[in-house]
């Protein structure tokens, strides 16, 4: 079960009209390395996990990337909205625009659409932590490109907030692998 | 500043501060759940949020429904605004 809270895990101001950069933030809502990855990649790996830590961690990380999803669309959609037509022909968000309009839609910058063959679930604990650890290098890595590329001070703060969480995550990804491995090591298998 | 004279965006930024807070704590308790200070602190914000959302509840409508958080009439947990529609 799942409950939703009416309210941004973290204040997303957007100071700018920018379909350019929208279109590249669109990476953290529907590429490889996003938020929407990263949410279902933790909950599908949840049924297997050996230790209790595991099931928790999954769970609850899982979750937090939902909310970081809906931040970034709420940036994508803050930087479009009041976009006249005339300002988004020839930028990179006028392919978006004819499929989508200016809503939100899970692809990656290059148009590139969501897939489960960015994640994986292997029933092996030991791989699935250390893909969830490298998840949280590759999306910190894509926001550090995205800050390099944005110029609104506003939507650089959440980049910013986003890019904590994945450095924090990955510490608890670290922390219940070696939970993980003295639990696996300490019992005989046959 | 007196709680009951904060605007709607302090009282909601004051709840997403303190929510942050345990949602890391959270984090970190699941790979060190015999941390006390950790605890403590987990369960002191967590009243403290308590305490914040029923205050914000009355004042603006449910932040959570399926049951939990009542609502006033009419039904208010469709009232705008919706999450993304904040001008912060």
């Amino acid at each position: 079960m799942w409950i939703y809270e009416k309210k941004l895990e973290y204040p997303v101001r957007v100071d700018s009209c920018n379909p350019t950069l929208a279109q590249m933030i669109l990476e953290q809502f529907g590429g490889p390395d996003g938020e929407l990855s990263a949410g279902i990649r933790y909950l599908t790996q949840r049924w297997h996990m050996p230790t209790n830590q595991a099931k928790g961690i999954l769970t609850d990380i899982g979750t937090e990337e939902l909310a970081h999803w809906e931040i970034i669309g709420t940036i994508v959609w803050k930087l479009v909205k009041d976009v006249p037509i005339e300002k988004i022909k020839g930028t990179p968000f006028e392919a978006h625009y004819v499929n989508h309009g200016k809503s939100p839609f899970p692809h990656n910058a290059g148009g590139y659409a969501w897939t489960a063959t960015f994640i994986q679930s292997k029933q092996d604990p030991i791989a699935d932590l250390h893909e969830d650890m490298a998840a949280e290098q590759k999306a910190r890595a894509t926001y550090e490109h995205l800050l390099n590329v944005s110029d609104d001070p506003g939507v650089n703060d959440a980049l910013r907030f986003l890019r904590e969480r994945e450095v924090v995550h990955y510490q608890r990804f670290g922390e219940v692998l070696m939970g993980v491995q003295d639990y696996m090591s300490s019992k005989h298998y046959f | 500043m007196k709680e009951k004279e904060m605007s709607r965006e302090d009282l909601l930024r004051k709840i997403q501060e303190l929510e942050f807070a345990v949602i890391d704590l959270n984090l970190y308790l699941d790979t060190h759940p015999e941390n006390q200070r950790a605890l403590m602190d987990y369960n002191m914000f967590t009243s403290e949020l308590i305490r914040l959302k029923r205050m914000y509840e009355m004042k603006y409508g449910p932040l959570t429904n399926f049951g939990y958080a009542p609502s006033q009439y009419p039904w208010r947990w469709i009232e705008d605004p919706w999450p993304w529609e904040i001008e912060y």
